[in-house]
């Protein structure tokens, strides 16, 4: 019976999946800007005493929350990148090329930029203002894209109304720097080139609880999505709550992309290539494995860019945008060029 | 015994709201009644207004006035969950679905039956299997839909309705952009599903020749006329075929059940033949020359053709008289002339 096969190929990849998530966390606290030896890590992490107390500090204040961070980015981007695919019905569509980021980007200008000082520092309040203006942000450019999506059928079209939005956005995110202060301005440009070690331990419960959430709401929505994946009149014959599906949709997509933004910045290229990439492994589009699968691959994806953004035998990190592009743009040049080979590229 | 309708409607308004007030009423005051059992046929020209009609049955679209009854309910009181458990589409529209198998697009129409997770249940499972059986394609459940021909797509389309178990089934063109084979095959495919499954099958359709050949009921729309129903022979046979496109140039042949460019003829000529098939190709061939038919053969033409076979022509023009060998020899005495 190949079906039975089917359903255990899928179980084995993400079991696989779920393994090289777990192997490459652990990776991610033996490698940083500063070099611990290896046993020291360990020592470090079953609270053995470490040779020096700094390192130990790291481990546990930087590496481990960073490491979490990654992963969380990376489910959370991915899963949005998804959402955003099938509710366009458009292979192309991601978080960054949809200006969804930039979005979020402009919240954060928003309270960054003209917000004033005490929202630069790492205050609590400041925080918040941070989450809330990338999360209204993020929602204001979906709900705009979402209305053009009613009346502008053609996919090719809303990604060119979706990137429009992205650069008038962008151009009034460079009229609040050019009115801002040296300072604000150098936290505002740090902050825009992506940084997974943003999220201090105590901000990671908050950033895990809203991450959770999107994702929960996604895993929620994958008997819809598989309708979906007919188009919107089949999935209303189905029993489909069309504009109620899109709302969560449209929630759940700001919020995973949202506060990741918020916290580490725009990272490009993961909620565009990692669906793609899932998809390639499982060769499958139902929601119900495909969910999972992305997820996965999204984590293992970032978690794989965060190590290759620290930098062997330096001590510098490069910005995570300067890494993901290298893993995200040859899969999607791959997908375009092997349309026609791929199932699931075709209607 | 008089049977109910399944879908009724009596003076009903389709159209559409053109945003702010406006209102463009396609039709008004449609009297319907369709019924279980039978597939039924929308036949009309272009822009006459079946999409929009099939949208208004089946919910997807608000009447301007007059309900929808479901078996006797009306359709604005009928929930969005029992709907989806009555009528099943088929639709036209552009889909994402190349990458799931062709049990799973199946499996997609259990979604009304199945819970919140549309985890399916051994049953939902031989619901899917028994609608791949119906529609003839068991054998492709584990393909890939980009891996299939239009004409295989569509019948896993009809098998998802299927196994939506709706009583109801409305298609938008399910045959258009098909060859022969896949029209014939699906129109067969739907008439066997009404009957055997007493399924009451709907469907929009350019290909009159199948229609006419395989549906119970037609329903004739047009701008000029409205919606005109009836079993299909009692249409042909009352003249209504020629009202469904008002057009000087077409008329509708009941002999062979289909349409024909309507022949100005100038000069007619006498034909005599013994044999059904090779008299329609000749006269087929005279009206496509200029040339009307006669079989008075008591008053001749001056013109007479006598055919014995389509190799064996006789030419008889006033006293002189050619005996022809093939339909190429006939065509050429006609410019001749």
């Amino acid at each position: 019976m190949n079906k039975k096969r089917n359903i255990s190929y899928s179980t084995i990849l993400i079991l696989v999946l779920c393994i090289l998530t777990a192997i490459l966390w652990v990776c991610n606290l033996f490698v940083g800007s500063v070099d611990i030896p290896a046993e020291e890590v360990v020592n470090a992490l079953t609270g053995q005493p470490c040779a020096k107390e700094s390192w130990r500090y790291i481990i546990i204040e930087s590496r481990i929350p960073q490491a979490i961070t990654a992963l969380l980015a990376g489910c959370s981007l991915a899963v949005a990148g998804l959402l955003l695919q099938t509710t366009f019905n458009n292979p192309l569509a991601g978080p960054s090329i949809l200006g969804i980021d930039t979005g979020a980007a402009l919240g954060v200008a928003i309270v960054m930029l003209a917000g004033g000082s005490w929202v630069v520092g790492s205050g609590i309040s400041g925080f918040f203002a941070t989450i809330l203006g990338a999360f209204l942000g993020a929602i204001a450019v979906l709900a705009v894209i979402l209305f053009f999506s009613t009346f502008v059928r053609n996919n090719l079209m809303l990604l060119i109304i979706g990137m429009m939005v992205g650069y008038l956005t962008s151009s009034l995110i460079s009229l609040l720097n050019f009115f801002a202060s040296a300072n604000q301005v150098h936290a505002y440009t740090m902050w825009g080139m992506g940084n997974l070690s943003g999220v201090s331990l105590e901000q990671l419960p908050w950033y895990s609880i809203a991450s959770l959430c999107g994702l929960l709401i996604a895993f929620m929505l994958s008997k819809p999505l598989n309708a979906m994946l007919l188009g919107t009149r089949y999935a209303e014959n189905l029993g489909v709550n069309i504009s109620l599906t899109r709302n969560l949709l449209l929630l759940a997509t700001g919020l995973l992309t949202a506060t990741t933004t918020a916290f580490c910045g725009p990272i490009t290229f993961i909620g565009l290539s990692v669906p793609h990439i899932a998809r390639l492994l499982l060769r499958s589009s139902n929601h119900n494995t495909l969910l999972p699968v992305t997820m996965l691959c999204g984590a293992i994806v970032l978690l794989l860019c965060n190590m290759l953004s620290v930098i062997p035998g330096s001590n510098g990190i490069i910005p995570i945008n300067a890494v993901t592009p290298l893993i995200g743009a040859p899969v999607i040049i791959y997908v375009i060029v092997n349309q026609k080979k791929i199932n699931y590229f075709n209607g | 015994m008089k049977r109910a309708a399944v879908i009724s409607a009596r003076h009903l308004d389709i159209g559409y709201h053109t945003g702010g007030d406006g209102i463009k009423r396609v039709h008004t005051d449609l009297n319907i009644a369709l019924y279980a059992g039978e597939l039924t046929c929308l036949l009309g020209a272009n822009g006459a207004g079946k999409s929009t009609l099939l949208r208004t049955l089946s919910g997807a679209q608000p009447s301007l006035a007059g309900d929808v009854c479901i078996n006797g309910k009306p359709l604005k009181d009928i929930s969005r969950h029992i709907l989806s458990q009555t009528i099943g589409v088929v639709l036209t529209d552009k889909t994402a679905i190349g990458g799931l198998t062709v049990r799973e697009v199946v499996a997609l129409g259990r979604q009304p039956h199945t819970g919140f997770f549309g985890i399916l249940t051994s049953h939902d499972k031989q619901v899917v299997e028994d609608s791949l059986e119906a529609c003839g394609i068991a054998d492709k459940g584990t393909r890939y839909m980009a891996s299939l021909s239009d004409g295989e797509r569509q019948k896993v389309m009809i098998a998802k309705a299927l196994a939506q178990e709706c009583p109801i089934v409305l298609l938008d063109e399910p045959t258009a952009f098909l060859d022969i084979v896949s029209r014939i095959e699906i129109m067969s495919l739907l008439h066997r599903i009404a009957t055997e499954h007493n399924r009451a099958i709907l469907l929009s359709t350019h290909d009159i020749e199948q229609a006419l050949v395989l549906s119970d009921r037609l329903w004739l729309l047009s701008r000029e006329k409205g919606l005109t129903t009836g079993v299909t022979e009692d249409l042909i046979l009352s003249g209504c075929l020629n009202n469904l496109f008002p057009h000087s140039d077409i008329h509708f042949d009941p002999l062979h059940g289909s349409y024909y460019p309507t022949v100005h003829r100038h000069k007619s000529a006498t034909v005599v033949c013994h044999d059904e098939t090779l008299l329609h190709w000749v006269i087929n061939l005279l009206n496509r020359n200029g040339y009307g038919a006669s079989f008075d053969t008591v008053t001749p033409c001056p013109i007479i053709i006598h055919i014995e076979s389509h190799c064996h022509i006789l030419w008889q023009e006033k006293d002189t008289s050619a005996t022809l060998h093939s339909f190429e020899e006939l065509v050429r005495k006609i410019q001749e002339k």
